[in-house]
């Protein structure tokens, strides 16, 4: 037996650092709005621009009075997207309608964005089947519970695509918590083996709940985790909407090319809690964390770049935050009126035939709802 | 017709969907060029090519996901779960996900799926190859839960379950695999899903049975009839939804049962057949409905088999105890 550790030429932990090195984050706009990246600026009309500005605008507004709906009690489940709105909407916006979107359940905007009524958005979060009711043509599921479902749901709705010959994508996101999960490795894993035209998107808002990132692995990104699939994988600056826009289109372009799926981390924060079910962040968060980020606010970088090229001002956000909450009113009246449901409704949804169990049941409860 | 086994009838019954329509898609674990792991996919990638049938990642959770995801293209999937202990990996896609696909959507989107699985016990597996998990499947509302104990049902009911538009578990005993041929129609037919089959008439007890134990419990009627007890074998064929018309009006026949399940008594579905029974038959029995069970305890080691495993002795104990109540 050898009494010492034979040395060896190999180093495990450069090999570490090697790959951690090829994960530099992009960036497009810094904190300002200045552009500290020329080449990569995405072709972008001014009315684009705008109109991206527009939909985070209008989005920070939903969650605010997303939140207040919630404590007066009109609205149900509901996690804050504030300090998201690049990462959710600059990704949604490289996206063509034909596209599929798997949301996670923080990822509502994204589908309302894709076409998903706003009412039916509030009939989610209360928790009313009709929500649920995709309109035809409107290429979404509705949010999965379920963290990491969506993913390996994912790969498959890509290789349907690829499978048809479609030039779309599938495109799904999870939270730094959730690429713990199994399904997170098998999904990207299926996708890459298959070369199936997919988007994974990680946001990486810091914490799952009350766990901060660092305790849900060791490894310095998320992105590189894209290695175990054998596919690229990106970690950009989700804060800032041209460098998430950029990276999520490249991927587009190379998926419906036969280029296969692509990992992207967006580096963000969530300025609320977790979900409005309880959960207080300042028992895990600090203050001074919290002002470093809002320094890195999406909308103000983005604010201050359109306002310096002349195409936004003040009074076009005042219009866009009127249409917004003009638009939430309209929609929750809508989400109001429509009737409660029934356990008939239900049984109905279930098959499409009924077995004989729920046959009986069906007539029980018709009788019931009869009285 | 033909003589065939009941794999044999599986792989006809895939071949014949797969023909008939080009959205079904065949795959699992080694199901492509190997021809499955059981040969029930045998020839198949051949003769459709690798888009029709093709072999996945070893992860049943991805298969699960694939499934479903697929279906959202307007594919018609037919995945196979290599062995049917390998169920807890996938059960958040079969459980949490395809049975509460139509509902979860109002009906926007439904999960055309059928997972074909073997198990099943007899034949000396290894660990968790075997473990009879249906009930867990049966107590899953949005499912359908099939269980073929002939060649001829296997063919009829995997055809039905394909074209059914809502997810199947479509599980086949590995036991009867190939333990015997019967006559099979080349051409195609279907078999209801939720109807159970009388295999054998009797009017003086009901054995309700399904799987492998079908085969027991025919053995035991026989044998029983040899002492002059007319017994009916019923063959649940699907266990959820059961077929509580055909268990009712043979028990009002009998006015005696017992339910047969290979199953721990504490697992599979029998308790809730006995539950129906009582709840709709009650003032018909003259005995008390009893269950042939296995025992309460984990699948046993392969050489435990022989003494742990329900078989037709255990039926016919039973059955004397109802009879003679």
């Amino acid at each position: 037996m050898a009494s010492k550790t034979k040395k060896t030429q190999f180093d495990a932990v450069k090999t570490l650092e090697n790959i951690e090195s090829q994960f530099e984050m992009v960036q497009i706009l810094n904190e300002k709005g200045e552009i500290v990246e020329d080449a990569l600026v995405p072709d972008l009309s001014d009315e684009q621009l705008t109109e991206l500005m527009r939909r985070m605008v209008y989005t920070r507004i939903l969650d605010q009075r997303s939140i207040s709906l919630n404590r007066q009690g009109r609205l149900g489940f509901y996690a804050p997207t504030a300090g998201q709105e690049a990462s959710q909407l600059a990704s949604q916006f490289a996206l063509e309608k034909e596209d599929f979107i798997l949301p996670g359940y923080r990822d509502v905007p994204q589908i309302i964005w894709h076409g998903l009524p706003l009412y039916q958005a509030f009939l989610f979060s209360r928790g009313h089947f009709v929500g649920n009711q995709i309109p035809e043509g409107v290429n979404v599921i509705p949010p999965q519970i379920i963290i990491g479902a969506q993913y390996v749901q994912a790969a498959g709705v890509a290789l349907g695509m690829k499978k048809r010959g479609k030039k779309s994508v599938a495109v799904t996101y999870t939270g730094d918590g959730g690429s713990s999960q199994g399904d997170f490795y098998e999904g990207i894993n299926f996708a890459g083996a298959y070369g199936a035209p997919a988007i994974f998107i990680v946001q990486n808002n810091q914490f799952a709940i009350s766990t901060p990132r660092d305790k849900q692995t060791a490894a310095t990104t998320i992105a590189q985790k894209a290695i175990a699939a054998g596919i690229p994988g990106v970690l950009v600056d989700g804060m800032d909407p041209l460098a998430v826009y950029s990276v999520v289109k490249e991927a587009r372009d190379r998926a419906i090319n036969g280029g296969g799926p692509t990992l992207i981390e967006t580096l963000c924060y969530r300025y609320g809690p977790h979900t409005m079910a309880g959960d207080d962040p300042t028992r895990y968060r600090t203050s001074d964390t919290d002002s470093e980020w809002e320094k890195k606010d999406p909308l103000v970088r983005f604010r201050n770049y359109l306002v310096n090229k002349g195409i936004w001002n003040e009074e076009k956000e005042n219009e866009v935050i009127e249409q917004a909450k003009e638009d939430i009113k309209v929609a929750i009246k809508k989400a109001d009126e429509t009737p409660k449901q029934k356990v008939t409704d239900l049984i109905s949804n279930m098959y499409e035939e009924l077995p004989n169990n729920l046959q009986e049941q069906y007539e029980i409860y018709k009788e019931k709802e009869s009285k | 017709m033909a003589q065939m086994t009941m794999i044999q009838a599986i792989t006809d019954a895939l071949r014949t969907e797969l023909r008939n329509d080009e959205n079904v898609l065949v795959f699992g674990e080694d199901v492509g060029v190997n021809g499955g792991v059981f040969r029930a996919t045998e020839g198949l990638q051949k003769e459709f090519g690798e888009d029709r049938v093709f072999d996945t990642p070893l992860a049943e959770s991805g298969i699960g996901g694939l499934a479903i995801g697929l279906t959202t293209q307007g594919f018609r999937p037919v995945p196979e779960i290599q062995f049917f202990g390998f169920l807890y990996e996938v059960m958040d896609s079969v459980s949490g996900q395809m049975a509460r696909w139509r509902y979860r959507t109002g009906g926007t989107f439904h999960a055309p799926i059928t997972i074909r699985s073997p198990f099943g016990g007899g034949v000396h597996t290894p660990e968790m190859h075997a473990d009879s998990l249906e009930g867990l499947m049966a107590q899953q509302p949005g499912l359908k839960v099939v269980i073929p104990s002939t060649p001829y049902d296997a063919k009829g009911l995997l055809i039905s379950a394909i074209r059914d538009n809502d997810p199947v578990i479509f599980l086949e005993h590995m036991k009867l695999y190939r333990s015997f041929r019967q006559e099979v129609p080349e051409e195609e037919y279907t078999i209801p899903l939720g109807k159970a089959d009388v295999k054998r008439e009797g009017s003086d007890l009901t054995i309700i049975a399904y799987g492998a134990m079908v085969h027991d419990s025919l053995k035991a009627a026989e044998e029983l009839e040899k002492e002059g007890h007319s017994v009916e074998v019923i063959d649940l064929r699907t266990v959820s939804p059961i077929d509580i018309d055909t268990i009712i009006t043979s028990v009002e026949k009998t006015n005696r049962a017992i339910v047969v399940q290979e199953a721990q008594k504490q697992a599979g579905i029998a308790a809730h057949v006995v539950a129906e029974i009582n709840d709709r038959a009650i003032l018909s029995l003259e005995a008390p409905v009893l269950r042939v069970a296995a025992p309460d305890t984990v699948y046993p080691f392969s050489q435990a088999e022989p003494v742990w495993l329900p078989n037709h002795k255990d039926i016919i104990e039973t059955a004397k105890k109802v009879l003679e109540f």
